[in-house]
């Protein structure tokens, strides 16, 4: 069945070793292209940010001054949701203060985000 | 008409006859003791749910191919195929004229196709956001790779040659189907008690693991928090399959045929465009090729291979290849806790060994054991991902070697 001759302990402990380091050899290479490739894209969404955020200022003087908007009285104010259904925040909330402890109307959320 | 002929007939075709005249002669007793052990690992995965999905087909193919005379599995025709000199040496047609039914099963892993497929739903089920956003991680999946090359050395020291001792090495990957994917090609007579040591290990992890991370890290770093990693755009996410199976099958081109299908089953999860498809890999692909793969590796458990001082030997070496796997993936994560100063928890090293994500949820439970506001699952499942990465680039150096 076997094709090759065995080996001798001292040929084993060189594969093994040099398996080992060819591993941490492959492994360390690729580490080093995740890690570029996450600087490139990390450095873009900087960039993607300032530039939207310049934008953002360049317009706020035209944009007349919004009135703050008149809560209901006992209101904790509006909560903002980013990406996140209305059915999905609302169970968020609910298990936040079940794991705290704390009923619902004591705590104050200000926005939901879903993190990509 | 001869009543009694006929009936003395049947009853010499049964596999009662079989075994109670060879009983001694013809291995009888051999396929008794294989049914026996296949009530038990059905009992260990019904009952207690040692990785159920694989273990209950495995069982049961071991039960069918130690019936007497049912001809499902054919061991004398695979030796053939595999005999140089013989005329049906790498002879699938003759497989398919003359073998049974698990035969036919287990051309696909003969061919390796069932270990690929497997991979390819692996792929669709992998998030590699948490190694993308930490890509250190990839160190512990190599560190985590010791058991390997420990397991190997210490097969050749028993008595096994090179290539049964890096099939039995791998085993530390714990990796199923890259321990199929090898031992089929490099000592297939071993297959049956590679893929079920290996499989058994993997259910054991909750209970091999956390004794060795108690052992080897302080309570004090147990209890070390780690920080929210970035968040990793959906591009990177696109680009790190087609990355990685470029830059791995270029390194080492015997791992293509597996990292090409753990990265096309994530490419397939990733884009975004093909739901579809990789549903379909996820779900019907992989249940699929589970049963066929899981029942034609218990086919291989034939009594008279199985039952050998050599399954004993694999079944020690498998611990120890997966002791110290998790063991090298802690020391990996102690170096690491030092060189950040205090920033990593060592805990995730162990997550290094690749089993998907049973690792990677001890890792977490022993953090939170240690600090209960702890959560260490999304840290632990870098190395846990790499650690598949490490355990395709271990096979495909000892099958560059070996093979």
């Amino acid at each position: 069945m076997m094709l090759t001759s065995d080996i001798s302990i001292g040929e084993a402990g060189v594969y093994a070793l040099l398996g080992y380091a060819v591993v941490f050899f492959g492994l360390i290479l690729l580490m080093c292209v995740v890690t570029a490739m996450g600087k490139y894209f990390a450095a873009k969404d900087t960039k993607m940010k300032a530039a939207a955020s310049a934008a953002a200022q360049a317009t706020a003087p035209a944009a007349p001054a919004a009135a703050p908007k008149k809560v209901a009285p006992g209101s904790a104010g509006e909560l903002k949701l980013y990406d996140v259904e209305p059915k999905t925040a609302a169970m968020i909330m609910a298990i936040v203060a079940n794991q705290m402890g704390k009923p619902l109307n004591e705590l104050r959320f200000k926005s939901i985000k879903e993190v990509k | 008409m001869n009543v009694g002929a006929i009936l003395l007939k049947l009853w010499s075709n049964s596999g009662f006859a079989a075994i109670i005249t060879g009983f001694l002669s013809n291995n009888g007793w051999q396929n008794l003791v294989m049914l026996a052990i296949s009530c038990v690992l059905l009992y260990l995965a019904i009952v207690k749910k040692f990785e159920p999905l694989l273990l209950v087909g495995i069982a049961f193919g071991c039960l069918l191919t130690n019936l007497p005379n049912a001809g499902l599995y054919h061991q004398d025709l695979w030796t053939a195929f595999m005999d140089p000199s013989s005329p049906m040496y790498h002879s699938f047609g003759q497989i398919m004229r003359e073998g049974g039914l698990l035969d036919i099963f287990y051309i696909g892993v003969k061919t390796s196709l069932y270990p690929c497929l497997i991979f390819m739903g692996v792929g669709a089920m992998t998030d590699f956001g948490p190694l993308l956003s930490n890509p250190k991680s990839l160190l512990l999946g190599a560190a985590a790779q010791l058991g390997v090359f420990v397991a190997f050395f210490g097969a050749v020291c028993m008595g096994f040659t090179g290539q049964e001792a890096a099939s039995i090495g791998i085993i530390g990957g714990a990796d199923g189907p890259t321990a199929i994917f090898l031992t089929t090609r490099l000592a297939p007579h071993l297959l049956g008690a590679i893929a079920v040591a290996a499989y058994s290990y993997m259910a054991l992890i909750p209970l091999i693991q956390p004794p060795i991370m108690n052992l080897l890290t302080t309570p004090e770093t147990r209890k070390i928090k780690m920080v929210q990693t970035r968040n990793v755009s959906k591009t990177e996410k696109i680009i790190f399959p087609i990355i990685v199976t470029m830059f791995v099958a270029l390194l080492l081109p015997d791992t293509a045929p597996l990292i090409g299908c753990l990265m096309l089953g994530n490419l397939f999860k990733e884009t975004g465009c093909t739901d579809r498809l990789s549903d379909t890999v996820q779900n019907a692909l992989m249940n699929i090729v589970t049963i066929l793969l899981s029942t034609a590796v218990g086919s291989t458990m034939v009594g008279s291979t199985f039952l050998t001082a050599q399954t004993l030997k694999i079944v020690v070496l498998g611990v120890v290849a997966f002791g110290i796997s998790t063991a090298g993936g802690l020391l990996g994560g102690n170096v690491m806790c030092m060189a950040t100063k205090g920033k990593v928890n060592p805990l995730i090293g162990s997550a290094g060994v690749s089993a998907v994500p049973m690792a990677a949820r001890v890792a977490n439970k022993e953090g939170q054991k240690a600090n209960p506001s702890n959560f260490l699952l999304m840290h632990a499942m870098g190395p846990n991902v790499a650690g598949v990465i490490g355990s395709a680039i271990a096979a495909g150096f000892l099958l560059s070697v070996f093979g």
